[in-house]
C-alpha cells in the first residue's frame, strides 16, 4: 500500500475538519495509506502575505523539518488547498533563501501536490465515477490557477460524474476577495469582490459552488451569509466523496 | 501601514465605492467589453502573445540595465534634432522650469494632450494658479476637467461616466443642448476645442516612448488632439518620465501593437506621431520651439531598489488596472494618486513615500491577475509583497505586527493552537447567546479539529 502524507491547512484543521476527513476517505478509497503529523498546524502563509517573513519562516520551519525526517522524508504530500500548495512549492524557497533549511525547503516543494494534481499524477481521474444531477460552478482559486498553473485542469475531476453540468462563470480565475488578512484590513473591498464573484455564479444558474481552496470557501460562505446569497459552497473533495458514494 | 490620514481616507472611500452598486456594475460592464476586444486582438495580432511580452520585457530590462547611457544618447540625438532637453528632479524643479518657459515665451493660454506625468506635477492647478488658461484636449480628460475631477484611469480617464452624465457636464459647462448620442457628444467637444488649438501659445503633451537612437518622442492617440496640441501652438512642451526610453526606432514594430492591444484592444492606435523636434526650415507647420522635460520625481528611488526596479519597465497601458479585482471594486479615484491600480500600488509608495502610501501595498488580495496581463512581464503582485515588507520596516503597524508575532508563536505548538481555537469557539458562542446577529455569519472553529479527529480515526 502506497504511503501518502496529508497536509491539513490551518483552516481545514480548525474550521473545516470535514474537508480533511473527506480527503482521508477519498485517499483510502483509492488504496493509499494516509499519514498525518499533528505537530504541523499551518504553512505560514498568513504572515508571509503580511510581509512578515520572520514569522512566516518560524512557522514554515516546523513544516519543513517535520516532513523532511524519518519515514515521512520520501513520501508524497497531498494538500486540499491550491494556496497552501503554492506557498510551499513556490514561496518556501524564497522564505528560506540563504537559510540552513533552504535545501530541505526546496526539496519539499517537489513532493507537495494539490489534490487534483495528485489524482492526475496517479492516473486516478478516470476512476472518479458517480452521479449528481446539478449545475456546478467551480471557483478556481487564484493561487491554483496562477501559481500552480492549474487553469482548466479541474474539469477532469468532474468528467466521470453523470448528470453534472459544469457552468464556468469565467475562463479566467476571478478572485473571491479573501487574500488572508486583506479581508480583515479592507473589509469593504473584500466584500465587494465576493459579491461580484457570487453574482457571477448566480447568473449562470449554479446549484452549488465548489472550490479547491478552504480560504476561498470560508470567505465566500461568510460573504454569502452576510449578503444574502443562498447558493451552497463546498470543497470539491466533499462533493466527490458524496457523488462517488464513498462512506468509509 | 501608511499614515493614518491617507490610509483611513482610502478605507473610507473604498467602502463607499464598494457598496455603490451603480458604480460597481458600470465599471464591470465597461471592463468586460475591454476584456472581450483585448482577447480577440491578442489572438489575431500575435502568433504568440507570451513570446511577444517576453521579448518586450527583455528590451525594457535592457533599457534599465543601460538607463544612464541611453538617456545621454537620447539627449544628444534629441538636441541635434533641435529639441531643448531639460531635466527635473522633482515637482518643484519641474514647476520652476515650466514657470521659466511661460515667462520666456509670454504664454497666456495652454492646450494639453493627455499626460500622466503632468498629473504627477498637478500642472493644471499650477498653471491655473498662475492665471494661465489651461484646457485638456483629450475627450476623456476634457470631461473630467470640466467636472473638476482627476482622471479616473491612466488610459481612459472618464470611463466611470455615462453618456447621460457627460451630457449633463457639457450642458452645465459648455451650455450645449442635451444629447446622449456619442457622436454628437464628441462633436460638441470637438467644436469647443477647435478654437483653442489656434489660440493657445503653448501645447503640453506627454510621451509614450523616447527613442534613444533617433532622438524622437512618440505619442499614441486616437483623437488627433495630441497632433493638433503639439503642432499648432508656437511652443511645445513634452513631459516624459526618464524610464520611457526605447533603444531604437526598430523596437516600435513590437511596442506599438503591444501598447495598443493591452491599452485599448486596438490593432494600432489611430494616430501615432514620431516627433523629432520643432519646425524645421522649409516646413509649413509645427512649433517654433520644442522642449522635452525629463522627469525623475522619485523614479531614481525605484531604480536603486533591485526588488522593484523592473516596475520602471511599465509602458502605462492600464491592463493591470482593468484586470485588478480591487480596482474593479473601488475604481480609480479611491487611490487618490495619478497612478492607480496595481502599478500605482507598486510605484506610489516609492514615488511619494512609504509612510503615507504603504497601505496601497496591503490593499490587494495578491490574486496575481495584474502579473498575468502585464505586457512587459512585471511581477506586480510579488512587488506588492516586497512593498509590504518595506512598509513593515519603515512604518510598522504595531497592532498587526504584534498579532502576527503572537500567532507565529502559537502556531508552533499543537497544544496552544487547539486550546486557542477552543477558546475562540467558546467566546464566539457566548457572544452568540448575547447577540446572535453578531456571530451567526462569522466562521467559527469546529467542535473538534481535524487533528483531534485523526487521533481517533487516524491509523
Amino acid at each position: 500500500m502506497q504511503n501518502v502524507i496529508l497536509f491539513a491547512p490551518c483552516l481545514v484543521d480548525q474550521l473545516y475538519p470535514e474537508m480533511g476527513i473527506a480527503l482521508v476517505k477519498l485517499l483510502r478509497h483509492f488504496g493509499f495509506q494516509v499519514n498525518f503529523d499533528s505537530s504541523i498546524t499551518c504553512c505560514g502563509q498568513p504572515a508571509f502575505n503580511a510581509g512578515q517573513i520572520n514569522e512566516a519562516k518560524s512557522v514554515a520551519r516546523k513544516v519543513v523539518r517535520t516532513l523532511s525526517q524519518g519515514v515521512l522524508a520520501d513520501q508524497q504530500i497531498v494538500c486540499p488547498s491550491g494556496s497552501c500548495t503554492a506557498m510551499i512549492r513556490k514561496y518556501y524557497p524564497e522564505v528560506f533563501h540563504g537559510d540552513r533549511d533552504e535545501a530541505a525547503a526546496s526539496a519539499l516543494g517537489s513532493r507537495v501536490f494539490e489534490l487534483s494534481e495528485f489524482l492526475r499524477q496517479h492516473n486516478l481521474l478516470d476512476k472518479i465515477t458517480g452521479s449528481c444531477h446539478k449545475r456546478v460552478a467551480f471557483h478556481n482559486s487564484c493561487h491554483s490557477a496562477r501559481e500552480l498553473e492549474l487553469r482548466t485542469e479541474y474539469r477532469d475531476l468532474f468528467a466521470g460524474i453523470e448528470g453534472l453540468e459544469l457552468v464556468d462563470p469565467s475562463l479566467e480565475p476571478v478572485c473571491c476577495g479573501f487574500g488572508g488578512l486583506f479581508c480583515q484590513k479592507f473589509q469593504g473591498i473584500s466584500q465587494g469582490m465576493a459579491k461580484t464573484r457570487l453574482e457571477m455564479c448566480q447568473q449562470v444558474g449554479a446549484d452549488e459552488i465548489l472550490s479547491n481552496d478552504p480560504g476561498c470557501i470560508m470567505h465566500l460562505r461568510t460573504a454569502a451569509a452576510q449578503q444574502g446569497f443562498a447558493t451552497p459552497i463546498r470543497h470539491t473533495v466533499e462533493f466527490l466523496v458524496d457523488a462517488m458514494g464513498i462512506t468509509e | 501601514m501608511g499614515s493614518a490620514s491617507e490610509h483611513s481616507r482610502f478605507i473610507g472611500s473604498s467602502e463607499v465605492k464598494a457598496s455603490d452598486e451603480t458604480h460597481r456594475k458600470r465599471l464591470l460592464k465597461v471592463i468586460a467589453s475591454y476584456d472581450s476586444v483585448v482577447v480577440n486582438q491578442k489572438a489575431s495580432q500575435f502568433i504568440d502573445w507570451q513570446e511577444a511580452r517576453g521579448t518586450a520585457a527583455e528590451i525594457k530590462r535592457y533599457v534599465l540595465d543601460h538607463l544612464p547611457e541611453l538617456l545621454e544618447l537620447f539627449e544628444q540625438n534629441a538636441s541635434n534634432n533641435g529639441m531643448q532637453v531639460l531635466w527635473a528632479k522633482d515637482v518643484a524643479d519641474a514647476h520652476r522650469i515650466v514657470d521659466q518657459i511661460i515667462a520666456r515665451h509670454g504664454i497666456r493660454k495652454v492646450v494639453k494632450s493627455k499626460s500622466m506625468t503632468s498629473e504627477e506635477l498637478e500642472l493644471n492647478e499650477f498653471l491655473e494658479h498662475k492665471g494661465i488658461e489651461t484646457l485638456e484636449s483629450d475627450l476623456g480628460e476634457l470631461i473630467v476637467q470640466l467636472n473638476g475631477e482627476k482622471p479616473y484611469h491612466i488610459v481612459t480617464p472618464a470611463m466611470h461616466k455615462s453618456k447621460e452624465e457627460i451630457s449633463e457636464i457639457f450642458q452645465r459647462t459648455l451650455g450645449c443642448e442635451p444629447t446622449t448620442d456619442a457622436e454628437e457628444l464628441t462633436d460638441i467637444a470637438r467644436r469647443h476645442l477647435r478654437d483653442v488649438y489656434i489660440t493657445a501659445d503653448l501645447g503640453i503633451s506627454g510621451a509614450n516612448f523616447l527613442l534613444a537612437d533617433d532622438g524622437a518622442i512618440l505619442i499614441l492617440e486616437n483623437e488627433g488632439n495630441a497632433r493638433l496640441s503639439t503642432a499648432c501652438p508656437r511652443v511645445h512642451l513634452s513631459i516624459a518620465g526618464i524610464e520611457k526610453i526605447l533603444p531604437s526606432i526598430n523596437d516600435l514594430e513590437l511596442f506599438l501593437p503591444l501598447l495598443s492591444t493591452s491599452g485599448t484592444g486596438q490593432q494600432m492606435t489611430a494616430y501615432n506621431s514620431i516627433i523629432r523636434g520643432p519646425r524645421q526650415d522649409g516646413e509649413a507647420d509645427g512649433p517654433e520651439v520644442m522642449y522635452l522635460l525629463l522627469l525623475d520625481n522619485g523614479r531614481s528611488e525605484i531604480y536603486r531598489k533591485p526588488e522593484v526596479r523592473d516596475a520602471l519597465s511599465c509602458i502605462r497601458c492600464g491592463a493591470c488596472l482593468n484586470a485588478c479585482p480591487v480596482y474593479k471594486t473601488v475604481g480609480g479615484h479611491t487611490y487618490n494618486t495619478p497612478y492607480s491600480g496595481p502599478i500605482g500600488a507598486v510605484i506610489t509608495p516609492h514615488l511619494k513615500g512609504m509612510r503615507d502610501w504603504g497601505h496601497l501595498a496591503f490593499a490587494s488580495s495578491l490574486c496575481g491577475a495584474c502579473t498575468d496581463v502585464c505586457p512587459v512581464n512585471i511581477p506586480l503582485h510579488h512587488m506588492l509583497l516586497t512593498n509590504r515588507q518595506e512598509a513593515n520596516e519603515t512604518a510598522p503597524s504595531l497592532f498587526w505586527q504584534t498579532a502576527l508575532k503572537g500567532w507565529a508563536l502559537a502556531m508552533k505548538s499543537r497544544f496552544v493552537v487547539d486550546i486557542g481555537a477552543r477558546a475562540v469557539r467558546v467566546v464566539l458562542q457566548a457572544l452568540g447567546c448575547v447577540s446572535p446577529k453578531l456571530t451567526a455569519k462569522l466562521p467559527q472553529p469546529a467542535a473538534r479539529s481535524f487533528s483531534s479527529w485523526w487521533s481517533r480515526h487516524g491509523e
